[in-house]
C-alpha cells in the first residue's frame, strides 16, 4: 500500500494554521453582506447569498473559542459542502493548499484527550509548520436536528 | 430496449386503473345490478391484467384474471354482486395495491401470491357452475380461431429484396431455417412496443433478426398498428416459435412460414414485389376493421397531456423564481435616472414575470379529488369494522393544489376522517336515543378562498367535551386548575394539537382524540397552512384546514425592525395600524390594544427577532402595528417602519437553520442581500 495523498486547504486563524479536506470545500469567497439570523448559536453569524442559494455562515473564530475580530482585506469565508449540507466559514485568511500523506498526519488521541476539542481529527507535521486538520462533521454536528 | 423506461408508466396507468376500480366498486356496492358499472369493472380489471402481462408480473396477472372470471359470471348473471362477492372484489384491490405498492418501491412484484383470494374468487364461481364452464369454453374458441388464421395464408408478408436474398441463400446454404414471422397483437393491448420487446427478446433468443417491418425503430416508438412481421434465421424449427410466441400474453395470431429458394426466385427487380405488397393491404385492412371495432371511448382521453416529471417542474420553478428576483432588481437599480419609457418596460416585464408565474403555478395544480378520492373506501371499510352508520358527503373536488401540498395532505386528513368516524358519530344505538338520524355523516369539503385553499371536515357525532378537556388540562399539569377554569372554548381546544396530550389517558371516552392531532397540526404549519377545531357537545365537531395556493412565490411586506428587513406573508396580514404607546395596555402580565372593541394581544417584533428596542420608544408618538390573523386569531406586531409590498420568492434556510421556529424561510431582495420571511404562525 502505498501512502495516501490528501490535499488540504490550509487557513489561518489567530496565530495558528488549520486544514480542511479540499473535497469538501466548494468555493472560497470575500466576505459579503451576511443577514443576521436570530435564535440561533452566536457563532452563527447569519446567511449571505450565494448565487440565489441562501447558505448560512459561521464565525470559525467563535466556533472554535477564540475572540472576534475585524475583517480586513485578508479575510475569507470558505463554503463548506458535508453530506449535501452546504455552510460558510469565516476564517482569518487562506494561506495555501498542502498535500499530506498519512505518515505525516499525527492520530488527534495521541496529543490530546480533551472531548472540549473533538472538533480536531489530526495535526499534519509540514516542513516548518504544524497545521491542525478539522473534523468539519463535527463543527455542524449540534446544529443538526436528530 | 429497456423495461425499465416501461415501469413509471406503468406504475402511473396501474394506479389511475386501482383509482377507477376503487370508485367503480363503491357503486356497485350501491347498486349492484347496475350494468355499466359492472362493465367499467371489467373493462379496469382486464386493462391492468394485459398491462401486468406485458411487464412480466404473473402473480398480478393471475389475480386480475380471477377476477375477470367473477366478474364475467356477474355480467352474464349467472351469480349475484352479493356483500361477499364485493368484499372479496375490494380484497383484490387491495392486493392489486400492494402489488402496485411493491412495484413502486422494489421495481418487482414480490412474492405475496394472496392465495386465499385466489380460492374466495373460485369459490364463487364454483357456486354455479355454469359460470365455471363458461370462460372455458371461450378459451377453446381462441384456440381455434388462430389455428383457422395459421391456415388462412401462407403467402409471404414481407417486402424482401435483393440483400435479402442473398441472405436467404446464404442460410439456406448453411442448411439454416429462415421463417418469415408474422405476429399480432391483441387490439387491447396497452404497453404495444413493450409487448413487442418482450417478442423480440424471444426472437433473440432462438434466432437472429435479418429484418423487421415496421423497422425496429417504428416498433421502438409505437409506431405500428397491432401486428408487425420479421425475418429470422435459426436451426430451431417453426413449432418452437409458434409454441414460445403463443405463450405470451396478449399475442392473438402467430403466423411462421419457411421461406425457400422459392420465394426468393422471382426478386430481381421491383416487379417480385407485386405479390408482397398486395397482400400487406390485407393485413392493413385487418388492422383498421380491428381497430374499428374498438369502442370510440379506447382512445383515450389522455392522448392531449403529457405527463412530466415533478423535479422538472421545480426547475422551471425555480428558473421563474430567479427571473422575479432579478425584475426586483431591476426595479432598484434604475433609481435616479429611470425614464419613462423604462418605467413602461419595467411594468410590461413585471405583467409578464407575473403571468408566468401563474402558468408555472397552474402546471403543477392538481384537484384535491387525487386525495379524496380514497375516503369513500375508508369510510365503508370504517363503517363496517365498526357497525356505525356513516356517509361521507364530499364536495369541491376540482378545488385544485400545489402538488408538493397534495401529497403531503393525504396522512393528516386521514387522520381527522377516521378521528370523526371512530370518536366523533356515535353508534345507531346511541344515535336514535339521542333523537339523531340513524346514519352518521361526515362532510369533507375543499374550496377555494383568495389565496388560500380551505379543507374542511365536519361529523354529526358527538362533539368533544370542552369540560373533561379542561379537566385534563389540569389531570395532565399543563395548567393551574383556576387558569384553566378561565380558558374559554378555543384557547381549551388548543391543548388538543399539544403533543403528549391525551397518548396515556385511556380511561375517559376522549381517548383517542387529540392522539396524533399535534402531529397533523405540525405537517399542516409546515406547509405552510393553519388549522382549526370547532365543536358543540352533542352535535359534531368540525376541523378546519387552511393552506397557501402555492409555496414557492408569495407576496409579503417588508419591514424594518431595528436595521433589518423582514418579510411578513400578505396572507397573514388583516391590516395595519397606526397606535400610540398610550393606547397599550397591560392584562395579565400580556400587553394588548383594544381595537374596534376587540382585544388584541400586542408582540414586539424586537423581542422575537432579538433586536434590541429603541429605548424612547415610550416617548413616540405613533407605532406601527401590523394585525395578523392566525385562523380567527388576531395579534398586533409592532415593527419600525414599513418599506413596501413586494412578489418574494421562499427560500429555504437549508438543514443547518431548520430548527429556527420562528422564521418560514428568506428571501433575495433586488440588492441580492438577504431578508428573513417571519413565521406568523409560530410566533402568535
Amino acid at each position: 500500500m502505498g501512502a495516501e495523498k490528501k490535499q488540504f486547504v490550509v487557513f489561518r486563524l489567530d496565530n495558528e494554521e488549520y486544514g480542511a479536506d479540499i473535497n469538501k470545500v466548494t468555493i472560497i469567497e470575500r466576505p459579503m453582506n451576511i443577514t443576521r439570523v436570530p435564535m440561533t448559536p452566536h457563532y452563527i453569524k447569519g446567511v449571505i447569498n450565494l448565487r440565489g442559494d441562501i447558505i448560512p455562515v459561521m464565525s470559525l473564530r467563535l466556533r472554535l473559542g477564540l475572540d472576534e475580530i475585524d475583517e480586513d482585506e485578508n479575510t475569507r469565508i470558505i463554503i463548506f459542502n458535508i453530506n449535501g449540507i452546504s455552510f460558510g466559514a469565516i476564517v482569518d485568511s487562506v494561506s495555501e493548499v498542502l498535500q499530506f500523506d498519512d505518515s505525516q498526519i499525527e492520530g488527534v488521541s495521541s496529543i490530546i484527550s480533551d472531548k472540549a476539542l473533538d472538533y480536531i481529527s489530526g495535526v499534519a507535521k509540514a516542513k516548518d509548520k504544524l497545521v491542525t486538520l478539522l473534523n468539519l462533521e463535527k463543527l455542524i454536528a449540534e446544529l443538526i436536528p436528530a | 430496449m429497456d423495461m425499465n423506461q416501461y415501469l413509471d408508466v406503468f406504475v402511473e396507468e396501474a394506479k389511475e386503473h386501482l383509482q377507477n376500480l376503487n370508485i367503480s366498486l363503491l357503486e356497485l356496492e350501491k347498486e349492484p345490478n347496475n350494468v355499466t358499472v359492472l362493465n367499467e369493472i371489467f373493462r379496469v380489471a382486464h386493462t391492468l391484467k394485459g398491462m401486468a402481462g406485458t411487464m412480466g408480473f404473473s402473480r398480478m396477472t393471475n389475480l386480475t384474471h380471477n377476477m375477470e372470471n367473477v366478474l364475467d359470471a356477474l355480467r352474464s348473471k349467472k351469480i349475484e354482486a352479493d356483500i361477499t362477492v364485493v368484499d372479496t372484489l375490494f380484497k383484490c384491490l387491495d392486493a392489486l395495491e400492494g402489488y402496485v405498492n411493491e412495484i413502486i418501491s422494489t421495481g418487482g412484484e414480490g412474492e405475496q401470491e394472496y392465495e386465499e383470494i385466489v380460492q374466495s374468487l373460485t369459490d364463487i364461481l364454483d357456486k354455479s357452475p355454469e359460470a365455471k364452464a363458461q370462460p372455458k369454453k371461450k378459451k377453446a374458441g381462441k384456440k381455434a380461431d388462430d389455428s383457422n388464421a395459421n391456415q388462412k395464408d401462407k403467402g409471404l408478408r414481407l417486402n424482401l429484396n435483393i440483400y435479402d436474398k442473398n441472405v436467404i441463400q446464404k442460410a439456406i446454404e448453411e442448411s439454416l431455417n429462415v421463417f418469415q414471422i408474422y405476429v399480432e397483437l391483441d387490439n387491447k393491448c396497452l404497453l404495444k412496443s413493450a409487448r413487442a420487446f418482450l417478442i423480440f427478446q424471444i426472437l433473440d433468443k432462438y434466432s437472429e433478426i435479418m429484418k423487421s417491418e415496421p423497422s425496429v425503430e417504428d416498433i421502438e416508438d409505437e409506431r405500428f398498428d397491432y401486428s408487425f412481421t420479421v425475418m429470422v434465421v435459426t436451426k430451431h424449427d417453426e413449432t418452437l416459435f409458434q409454441k414460445e410466441l403463443n405463450s405470451v400474453a396478449e399475442v392473438r395470431n402467430v403466423e411462421v412460414v419457411r421461406i425457400t429458394e422459392e420465394h426468393t426466385e422471382d426478386i430481381q427487380d421491383e416487379e417480385g414485389d407485386k405479390y408482397t405488397q398486395d397482400d400487406k393491404h390485407d393485413t392493413a385492412d385487418i388492422d383498421s376493421a380491428a381497430q374499428a371495432q374498438k369502442p370510440g371511448a379506447a382512445k383515450r382521453l389522455t392522448n392531449k397531456t403529457v405527463r412530466v416529471d415533478i423535479d422538472r417542474l421545480d426547475v422551471l420553478m425555480n428558473l421563474v423564481s430567479e427571473l422575479i428576483i432579478i425584475k426586483t432588481r431591476l426595479d432598484d437599480v434604475g433609481v435616479g435616472e429611470k425614464t419613462n419609457e423604462f418605467i413602461a418596460a419595467l411594468e410590461n416585464l413585471e405583467r409578464i414575470t407575473t403571468s408566468l408565474h401563474d402558468a408555472v403555478m397552474k402546471v403543477r395544480m392538481v384537484p384535491v379529488e387525487n386525495v379524496f378520492n380514497r375516503f369513500p373506501r375508508m369510510v365503508r371499510d370504517i363503517s363496517k369494522e365498526l357497525k356505525k352508520d356513516i356517509v361521507l358527503h364530499m364536495s369541491g373536488e376540482e378545488t385544485e393544489l400545489d402538488r408538493t401540498v397534495i401529497d403531503e395532505i393525504g396522512e393528516p386528513l386521514i387522520h381527522i376522517i377516521r378521528n370523526s368516524a371512530d370518536h366523533g358519530i356515535e353508534n345507531t344505538k346511541d344515535r336514535v336515543a339521542k333523537g339523531k338520524s340513524k346514519t352518521g355523516s361526515i362532510w369533507l369539503r375543499a374550496y377555494q378562498d383568495g389565496n388560500n385553499v380551505v379543507i374542511e371536515v365536519e361529523d354529526d357525532g358527538m362533539g368533544i367535551d370542552i369540560e373533561k378537556v379542561r379537566k385534563k388540562i389540569v389531570e395532565k399539569g399543563f395548567e393551574e386548575e383556576e387558569v384553566a377554569a378561565n380558558m374559554t372554548q378555543s384557547e381549551v381546544i388548543e391543548y388538543l394539537f399539544k403533543p403528549n396530550f391525551s397518548t396515556a389517558d385511556k380511561v375517559t371516552d376522549l381517548s383517542g382524540r387529540g392522539v396524533g392531532l399535534d402531529v397533523v397540526k405540525t405537517k399542516i404549519e409546515a406547509l405552510g397552512g393553519t388549522i382549526e377545531l370547532e365543536t358543540e357537545w352533542g352535535k359534531g365537531s368540525k376541523t378546519i384546514i387552511r393552506l397557501p395556493l402555492t409555496l414557492a412565490i408569495i407576496q409579503a411586506l417588508l419591514v424594518m425592525v431595528g436595521s433589518e428587513k423582514y418579510a411578513i406573508p400578505l396572507s397573514s396580514i388583516r391590516e395595519i395600524n397606526n397606535i400610540s404607546p398610550a393606547e397599550i395596555k397591560n392584562v395579565r402580565n400580556q400587553e394588548v390594544i383594544l381595537l374596534r372593541d376587540m382585544v388584541i394581544p400586542i408582540i414586539w417584533l424586537h423581542d422575537v427577532l432579538e433586536v434590541p428596542r429603541e429605548k424612547s420608544y415610550a416617548n413616540k408618538k405613533e407605532l406601527t402595528c401590523v394585525i395578523v390573523k392566525k385562523g380567527d386569531k388576531l395579534s398586533g406586531l409592532i415593527v419600525d417602519s414599513l418599506i413596501g409590498q413586494q412578489e418574494i420568492v421562499i427560500k429555504s434556510l437549508g438543514k443547518l437553520l431548520s430548527g429556527i421556529r420562528c422564521m418560514a424561510g428568506a428571501t433575495i431582495l433586488g440588492d441580492g442581500n438577504v431578508a428573513l420571511i417571519v413565521d406568523v404562525n409560530a410566533i402568535v
